[in-house]
């Protein structure tokens, strides 16, 4: 547990748990990442704005906290191309048909108490942490 | 534009809350979702920040007709437990244990150049795609083939 970072965790939770309450509220909208990228890949509707002023901000974040002075973040992705084209794909995929993801049920569905949404954290929880067993103990990459 | 600008300043929220919490990493991710290596609970505390002020959200805007600045709350439009989501459910989730990349923290990174952000984003995209495409075919086959496969 050498790298648990619970206060700063709180604090960034709390902030897209703020970001979740503000676009409810005021927009009446979902902020679930994956649904709102879905409505501007699959367009059902003339509803493009609020979704690509909302993705603008989420991209823009880490250059606004650079600017205010916190430093870029840094970050690092273990995933071989075949990794990274499988697990982009069943990510794209996957959450589209279990229409949410990680923000949509883990923190907006969560939170409202949907049974739905509690099912598929459950669902997806247990397949991540089984998918990332497999890739580090058993391949071993 | 009210709408656009509140949804810009959540984004922009969203965003900086997964950079606060290194949510944005997929190795800070991968260290949560390892159990079997040196675990990091970091992420179950990110949610457990999230929720509560999400929670006090859904709960003021319950005491609301519609949204401040919208004509209604568009709630998610499937409410069925069924296979499909829990099919769903667990493709997600294996995507997201092979790379520790889910939607948001793989767009919120594409900013900071990393050609392997970029190649997941734009696969994540194509899977998008596909599912709408199955998705449209299958509404097509059914409503063509319906009266043939289950007559009501």
């Amino acid at each position: 547990m050498e790298n648990f970072t619970p206060l700063s965790a709180l604090i960034g939770g709390a902030l897209i748990g703020f970001a979740a309450a503000i676009l409810w509220v005021s927009d009446g909208r979902v902020a679930g990442i994956s649904g709102i990228v879905g409505g501007l890949v699959n367009p059902a509707e003339g509803d493009a704005g609020w979704r690509i002023a909302f993705l603008v901000g989420l991209c823009a974040a880490p250059l606004v906290y650079w600017t205010a002075g916190g430093g870029l973040p840094s970050i690092t992705i273990t995933g071989s191309v075949p990794l990274l084209l499988g697990g982009g794909l069943l990510v794209g995929f996957g959450t589209r048909l279990g229409g949410g993801c990680t923000s949509g049920h883990g923190v907006c569905g969560v939170s409202r108490l949907s049974p739905r949404s509690l099912v598929a954290t459950l669902v997806f929880m247990a397949a991540g942490f089984a998918a990332t067993f497999a890739v580090r103990h058993i391949v071993g990459s | 534009m009210k709408q656009s600008f509140a949804a810009l300043v959540a984004g922009l929220l969203f965003g900086l809350g997964l950079v606060v919490s290194h949510m944005i990493d997929p190795a800070k991710v991968l260290g949560f979702l390892d159990i079997a290596g040196s675990w990091d609970p970091s992420l179950a505390f990110v949610m457990a920040g999230a929720i509560p002020i999400a929670a006090i959200g859904f709960g003021v805007a319950r005491a609301r007709s519609a949204p401040i600045l919208a004509a209604q709350f568009h709630g998610p439009s499937r409410t069925r437990l069924d296979r499909t989501l829990v099919i769903g459910a667990a493709l997600f989730g294996v995507g997201w244990g092979l790379v520790g990349y889910c939607p948001g923290p793989a767009l919120t990174s594409l900013v900071l150049g990393r050609w392997q952000s970029w190649v997941f984003v734009a696969a994540m995209l194509a899977g998008m795609a596909g599912y709408g495409f199955l998705d449209r075919a299958s509404a097509l086959f059914t409503r063509r083939y319906s009266t043939f496969i289950s007559p009501r």
